[in-house]
């Protein structure tokens, strides 16, 4: 079975492949006419309730695309368990991998002297290879798994689209490209899926692309990604110059034998990794795409801006880890930017209305709280978050998005209310995937950030002995947010009395099985995923023992094991405890009980802190007025300025000057140059008249007589030489 | 048989002899870009076939400046091509000349 691995990623492409000719011939003569019926409009369109009922011819080869699209997911789901459980969970803690590489991609020649400073002469390649290790068996095992359950979702939420087939050889196309991502073995392949996820995030935000809003939101998450890529194909640069290799196991087994060598220039390239990090992982200043994004369909924003895609950035930093703990500076600015996206985008969430953005904002600030984790060292502490958050935040978009569904295209919370009991199945998964995120005792997150916060607390950064303290109490403080915004949306949706239209309430209907079950499945794991790493038992951090091969020591770097005693780690885990319930307590009241008088008071008090967090602190606006305007337009005025007054000042002098000597030449050019010139003239004119004939304006023309003297010259040559 | 140089030699001579043809007897401007594309990556083969050989990875370099210069190129041409075609109409060459000698 672990032969098999290449296949993995291989399904999705013949799905992608399949589904998207099967789409292409179906569609040739009908083309595509967007009923109007989307489900999802993305909160721009006028919500049309109801309409997705509307009758219109069934998409062609529904039930085909649904096979090709599905099956091959579940196919590459079911190698992918098969080969992890072929290898065995025990080897990969022992440091098992299995490597397949599939054909020599880039020869480049001998090494000459780029990177053999401090390695040996040799060749210069790049492969096609891929490599199983506890790392990546971790992310295909829930990248295929989390991708199936959002497959089968699909089959349901979209099952009204005239794009059907179109939709799902996206997702098999991002499918493909993720996979490719977490199972290569070098920089490249890992950039090639990069940049996959990339295209597809883009494609399938712009599905909707007749809608202006969801067409641009595609091209901004594909812009604000091309500044985060520029980053790491620079810091991929610079891996290959200082090592001549772009091999994860050369490249960190070099780094880990020899920091020394390596310390000084190694925190540049973690600083422009880093940098594509926050790029496809959103993090500040880079995430402004992610909350627009949600202009995607909702199964969309779960699998690719929630679970998978948004992680790739937390998942090379963990296999990067090798490189960020040869850097303290690098890893300070890790943590620092993290805690700050964390506690930014907590904040913006506490005021949007719309379901989904709320959501997203959530999604920033988790991303956050993954960089804290990596920053301060658990790198293993943020990929057991990024594995729990996978399934409660998948959870939570598919909920949104049956909720959605039940009301006919309505995102705005404002004008819901009282759910619980009309589609009971979605608000008891919302609910578990809600108390999950808000860290409630004994569900997954509540050990994953626990294990976070922990780790945060025991830091040590050399330079600024403070900082932990400061990013304990900023990560302690968002848990409190978190918790406290996650409620009032609950409150909003499903508490309280039905505030919509009422013609939209009669028809408020519980979503079907395919997307039910889902919900069930990712509910239950929400709840059990966080035994993967209970901190205090003996041998209870099993998802750290799983990671433990990837952290290859450093040498001449003690690997400091911290033993902080059971009271100080109860103590903790009493804090977060207390902080989310004070975060529930508050959105019950103010919400579910008040009615949502006390905010409005908060508001009206305070009308421009409000609303400056409604408006997301006009960063957006911000980013317009200097990079579009700024920059663009505003360059262009000041190069205008420089030009017509400092550059001018040379050439108007000139002119003065010359006007003057003009007037002079011009007397002896008419009376004595010009008797000369026009006999001249005349004489010629009459012998051009005869070759002007060559000159047709047909640059063929030229280029043939251009071809015939090369030949004529290259023929004396060879024949005279 | 091995591939030596001559090979790839000889396949890039074919591949710029193409080229060139096409642009001489082609009255199609697209297709007289697309006859450029190839002459100019018939140099880059050959550049690499050079760069291979001698071990020296100038060549290499060069064809990735050369691979720039042809997307701009491409782009600058398409261009080209779009506002004449909104302008005349037809893509013919002979037809869209207006110099009279």
């Amino acid at each position: 079975m672990r032969q098999l691995i290449w296949t993995i990623p291989l399904f999705p492409l013949a799905g992608f492949l399949c589904n998207g000719i099967l789409y292409l011939l179906s569609h040739r003569t009908r083309g595509e006419a967007r009923a109007h019926g989307a489900i999802d409009p993305g909160g721009h369109a006028p919500a049309l309730p109801l309409a997705h009922e509307a009758p219109h011819g069934p998409v062609p080869f529904q039930s085909l695309h649904t096979a090709i699209g599905v099956g091959s997911v579940a196919i590459s789901c079911a190698v992918a368990f098969g080969a992890i459980f072929d290898i065995g969970l025990k080897a990969f803690s022992a440091g098992a991998s299995h490597a397949i590489t599939l054909y020599r991609w880039i020869p480049l020649g001998v090494n000459q002297g780029v990177g053999q400073l401090h390695g040996p002469l040799k060749e210069w390649v790049v492969d096609v290879a891929f490599r199983l290790d506890s790392l990546s068996a971790l992310m295909i095992a829930f990248v295929t798994f989390v991708g199936l359950l959002i497959h089968v979702y699909s089959v349901g939420y979209m099952g009204h689209e005239e794009g059907y087939g179109r939709y799902f050889a996206y997702l098999n196309l991002f499918m493909f490209s993720m996979l490719v991502l977490v199972l290569g073995a070098n920089f490249l392949m890992l950039f090639v899926g990069w940049e996959g996820v990339g295209l597809c995030s883009y494609l399938l935000i712009g599905y909707f692309y007749d809608l202006d809003a969801a067409a641009n939101a595609g091209k901004k998450a594909f812009i604000v990604n091309r500044i985060g890529d520029f980053g790491f194909i620079l810091g991929i640069f610079g891996v290959f110059t200082l090592f001549g290799s772009l091999d994860f196991r050369t490249v960190f087994g070099a780094a880990a034998a020899n920091p020394a060598a390596y310390a000084g220039d190694i925190t540049l390239i973690c600083v422009l990794l880093f940098v594509g990090a926050c790029g496809k992982s959103a993090q500040i200043p880079l995430y402004v795409w992610l909350p627009d994004a949600m202009a995607g369909p909702t199964p969309v924003s779960a699998l690719i801006h929630a679970a998978t895609m948004v992680t790739a950035g937390v998942y090379m930093v963990a296999r990067c880890n090798v490189f960020f703990r040869l850097s303290p500076h690098a890893l300070m600015a890790v943590a620092v930017i993290g805690a700050l996206t964390a506690l930014f985008a907590a904040t913006i969430g506490l005021a949007q209305n719309d379901i989904k953005k709320v959501l997203a904002y959530s999604t920033v600030s988790q991303l956050g709280y993954m960089f804290l984790a990596c920053g301060v060292g658990a790198f293993s502490e943020g990929m057991f978050h990024v594995t729990t958050h996978a399934f409660f935040k998948a959870c939570l978009f598919l909920g949104a998005g049956s909720v959605i569904h039940a009301l006919g295209g309505e995102q705005d919370i404002r004008k819901m209310g009282g759910l619980a009991g009309k589609i009971p199945k979605t608000y008891w998964t919302f609910l578990i995937a809600s108390l999950t995120i808000a860290g409630v005792p004994f569900l997954a997150a509540f050990f994953s950030k626990d294990a976070i916060k922990a780790a945060v607390f025991h830091a040590e950064f050399a330079e600024l002995p403070w900082l932990p303290r400061v990013l304990y109490v900023v990560a302690l403080f968002t848990a409190g947010l978190t918790a406290f915004y996650m409620f009032r949306l609950v409150a909003r949706t499903f508490w309280g009395r039905f505030r919509g239209p009422s013609e939209v309430e009669a028809h408020i209907h519980e979503s079907p099985a395919s997307m039910t079950v889902p919900l069930v499945v990712l509910a239950f794991l929400s709840i059990v995923s966080g035994y993967l790493g209970v901190p205090i038992l003996e041998h209870g951090n099993r998802i750290g023992e799983f990671l433990r091969p990837i952290r290859l020591p450093i040498a001449g770097m003690p690997e400091r094991i911290h033993h902080a005693p059971l009271s100080t780690e109860l103590a903790l885990m009493g804090a977060a405890t207390v902080v989310a319930a004070i975060g529930i307590y508050f959105a019950w009241a103010w919400y579910a009980k008040g009615e949502g008088r006390v905010p409005a008071r908060i508001a009206e008090r305070w009308p421009g802190v409000y609303r400056v967090v409604l408006n997301k602190y006009f960063v957006d606006e911000g980013y317009e007025a200097v990079f579009v305007d700024g920059l663009a337009l505003g360059g262009g005025r000041l190069l205008w300025e420089v030009d017509a007054t400092v550059v001018d000042l040379l050439p108007n002098g000139a002119a003065a000057i010359t006007r003057g000597s003009s007037w002079i030449a011009s007397f002896f050019d008419q009376y004595v140059v010009d008797g000369l010139v026009n006999g001249v003239g005349n004489s010629l004119q009459a012998l051009f008249r005869v070759f002007r004939r060559a000159q047709t304006g047909r640059v063929q023309n030229y280029a043939l007589v251009m071809g015939g003297g090369l030949f004529c010259l290259v023929a004396v040559y060879l024949l005279f030489r | 048989m091995t591939i030596t140089i001559n090979h790839y030699l000889i396949v890039s001579l074919l591949l710029f002899s193409i080229g060139f043809t096409g642009v001489l007897v082609r009255r199609n401007f697209l297709t007289i870009l697309m006859s450029i594309e190839l002459m100019l990556n018939a140099v880059n083969l050959n550049l690499i076939a050079f760069s291979r050989r001698l071990s020296d990875l100038t060549g290499q370099v060069f064809s990735v400046f050369v691979i720039t210069i042809a997307a701009g190129e491409a782009a600058i041409g398409l261009a080209l091509t779009i506002s004449l075609f909104r302008q005349r109409k037809t893509l013919n060459v002979e037809e869209a000349s207006t110099m009279r000698g």
